[in-house]
């Protein structure tokens, strides 16, 4: 019997390595920081995330930036309505476009449209990103708990997410925000609870999945046979390595949070009158399309701008933190 | 490196008093079946009823085909898997059932080297995050910080210590198990546990991690259990050798009474078959190889008596009615079969005659060893 000498004792070869600059530790490229240099080769990813970040600023500046280009909210402006066509629409072309009005003004009441616009975007990101927020919460909760405890935990966590997402939510949401009080303030809770409460098995599916795939990682068991807990596992182990899909889904699912606010807004159940939205400008609108298409397509294009850019960037961020280059 | 053999090493060393005490390990993992009400419709037996002893400061190799059940083995041992029955002892203390805070001190004693480079690491940390975390989750005092700690041990196991912050996906396969190697070694173990840890690798590479092993072992006074499939390696770095079949150790023997003498049938069947790298030597390695006929058994339903049975071309009626039991056939050399391999099979022609016996031997007049 011979046993060839595979791997007769050689000598132990220095392993291949840059000459390191001596006193100086030498900087490794993290994977978030690979991901951001693709990021920033992806034009249109990168386009996404500046009108997103210019959407964000104008919300958070809305009252300077109003204060600057617009009028008060709720300020009126009938000469700016023709009286001679029923009182309706705006005086002037393009749904009364001007220098001092710069997307028009509202039929009938010739309020600025403009100042509408940017405190829609207010309420809109407001609720969007605290649902959003809120759903990342329990969808990580959740998400974790099932994948990584398994057994009963999973079977009972997994069904109630198919429970949810097979629930009709919009007609739950119309019944529950109609019986509760009009408030300003209690209506915006309530909706980021209704949206984030239902958008959450989405995160939580994608958080389940992975933690079941990491879990069978041998880093997961090395880091048992040190004597790690199962908290420091999910903390230490597990968390670092869901943050980008954690992080690509979220911003996925905040412009399916817009949309999802300016419908229940359309269908008259968003925040009350009178605070700006632009599902509301836009169910305002169709009363009005005939004699001003103008106001029903400015409202309708900040929505689309909104949700396109979300879209956008979500779709950059997801190619930018690919899994394959995981490795 | 040194040229010392293992033997030598061996020799240098008294290696008298036992590390580890496995006896009669079981690891049968449930099947269920059912979404809601799980039922148990069976077991897969992956490790059913083994025994063996590991020396301070040698190496027990362990080897066998996929799916014998080494690697379920290692982690039964390491504890990462709780055993279904049986005993793990180490140094004397019963770690079969402790509960993962009652491991934690344990944990600094026994450590595990991985197979697979690429997943062995943790891709969101840094090397320097990776080996310093044993530190971290022990809360091991380290006299010039965690940082100056790491790179010590990145010194030892041949990498370039100013590669603390780096990432493993900067590292090429051999470099990353050097750092698997290195995170073993924080916590200063007793025993190490590698589970086939340089079955991912190159060839060339191999031997540089194989070599590195033997070199820690010597320095740092280190027991290893060291499980492959190829058995060059296993020839290499071990001091005895365990052979597993399905689930069941079949024969241990010192290295060189194992490779010159193999007494189970399926260790020499499974000696005829290591690729001989010489092409002078080949033909005749070719003609001696024995082929084994048939698949392996499931080890949800294993077969009665020995398990080889079905393979062996020895195997008759006693052996299908009695598990062999572990019997002493020569000093150190544990073999459980009913008809142990003679001499004269270890020639092809020894082997028909052998097997024509067998089947000459009617069932009724076989008598029990």
């Amino acid at each position: 019997m011979t046993v060839g000498p595979v791997t007769s004792p050689t000598e132990t070869q220095p392993v291949e390595e840059a000459p390191a600059v001596p006193g100086t530790a030498i900087e490794g490229r993290s994977l978030g920081r690979i991901a951001w240099t693709r990021l920033k080769r992806d034009r249109v990813a990168l386009a996404g995330g500046v009108t997103v970040l210019l959407l964000i600023l104008v919300a958070i500046l809305a009252p300077l930036i109003n204060k600057a280009f617009g009028h008060p909210v709720n300020e009126y402006h009938q000469d700016k309505i023709d009286p001679n066509l029923g009182g309706i629409p705006p005086v002037g072309t393009w749904g009364g476009i001007s220098s001092e009005f710069l997307l028009g003004v509202q039929p009938v009441t010739g309020r600025d449209l403009f100042s509408q616009i940017i405190y829609g975007a207010q309420t809109s990101l407001l609720i969007a990103f605290a649902a959003t927020l809120l759903a990342v919460a329990i969808g990580i909760v959740v998400g974790i708990s099932a994948g990584f405890f398994g057994g009963w935990l999973d079977s009972l966590f997994s069904r109630f997410m198919d429970l949810i997402l097979a629930f009709p939510l919009i007609l739950f949401a119309i019944a529950l925000i109609s019986v509760l009080p009009p408030t300003r303030a209690f209506r915006t809770l309530v909706m980021i609870v209704v949206i984030g409460g239902f958008s959450w098995p989405y995160i939580g599916r994608i958080v389940r999945g992975q933690t079941l795939s990491l879990r069978e990682r041998e880093f997961v068991e090395s880091a048992r046979s040190i004597g790690a807990s199962n908290l420091r596992i999910i903390f230490k182990e597990l968390l670092p390595n869901l943050a980008a899909p954690i992080l690509v889904y979220s911003t996925l699912i905040i412009p399916t949070n817009i949309l999802f606010e300016a419908a229940l807004s359309f269908l008259g159940v968003g925040v009350p009158p009178p605070t700006p939205s632009w599902g509301r400008l836009l169910s305002d609108a169709v009363q009005y399309y005939e004699y001003d298409p103008i106001y029903m397509f400015v409202p309708g294009m900040a929505i689309f701008i909104t949700v396109l850019a979300f879209n956008l960037f979500g779709d950059g961020l997801r190619d930018a933190l690919d899994p394959k280059a995981n490795r | 490196m040194s040229t010392t053999t293992s033997t030598e090493r061996a020799a240098a060393r008294p290696a008298t008093d036992d590390l580890l005490q496995v006896t009669g390990l079981e690891k049968h993992f449930p099947i269920t079946r059912g979404a809601f009400i799980r039922r148990t419709v069976g077991a897969v037996r992956a490790v059913d009823g083994i025994d063996f002893t590991v020396r301070s400061g040698e190496t027990l190799g362990l080897v066998g085909e996929s799916g014998c059940g080494k690697s379920t083995t290692g982690r039964l041992i390491s504890r990462l898997l709780e055993p279904t029955g049986g005993k793990v002892v180490f140094e004397g203390r019963d770690i079969s059932h402790l509960s993962n805070r009652e491991m934690r001190p344990l944990r600094r004693e026994v450590q595990m080297i991985f197979q697979d480079p690429y997943s062995s690491l943790n891709p969101r940390h840094t090397v320097g995050t990776i080996v310093g975390a044993p530190f971290r989750v022990q809360d091991i005092p380290t006299s010039q910080g965690v940082k100056r700690a790491v790179q010590d041990l990145l010194k030892l196991v041949g990498l370039n210590p100013e590669h603390y912050n780096r990432y493993p996906h900067e590292f090429s396969g051999g470099q990353r198990q050097r750092i698997g190697i290195a995170r073993a070694l924080a916590l200063r173990p007793k025993l190490i546990v590698a589970d086939e840890p340089v079955s991912a690798l190159d060839v060339s590479i191999q031997a540089q991690v194989v070599n590195l092993l033997g070199d820690l072992q010597r320095e740092l006074n280190l027991t290893y259990v060291f499980i492959a499939h190829d058995l060059s390696v296993v020839k290499h770095i071990s001091d005895r050798v365990a052979v597993m079949y399905l689930g069941k150790i079949v024969e241990v023997a010192p290295r060189d009474a194992l490779y010159a003498t193999p007494m189970h049938p399926y260790t020499l069947a499974l000696l005829s078959a290591v690729p001989v790298p010489d092409p002078d030597r080949r033909d005749r390695a070719q003609r001696e190889r024995i082929l084994l006929t048939g698949d392996v058994p499931s080890p949800i339903d294993p077969p009665s008596g020995c398990r080889f049975r079905t393979r062996c071309w020895k195997a008759r009626e006693l052996c299908e009615r009695e598990v062999p039991p572990l019997r002493e056939l020569a000093t150190g050399h544990v073999v459980a079969c009913h008809f142990p391999v003679e001499e004269a099979e270890r020639t092809p022609g020894g082997r028909a005659a052998a097997q024509q016996a067998a089947a000459s031997v009617p069932p009724a007049t076989t008598t029990p060893v």
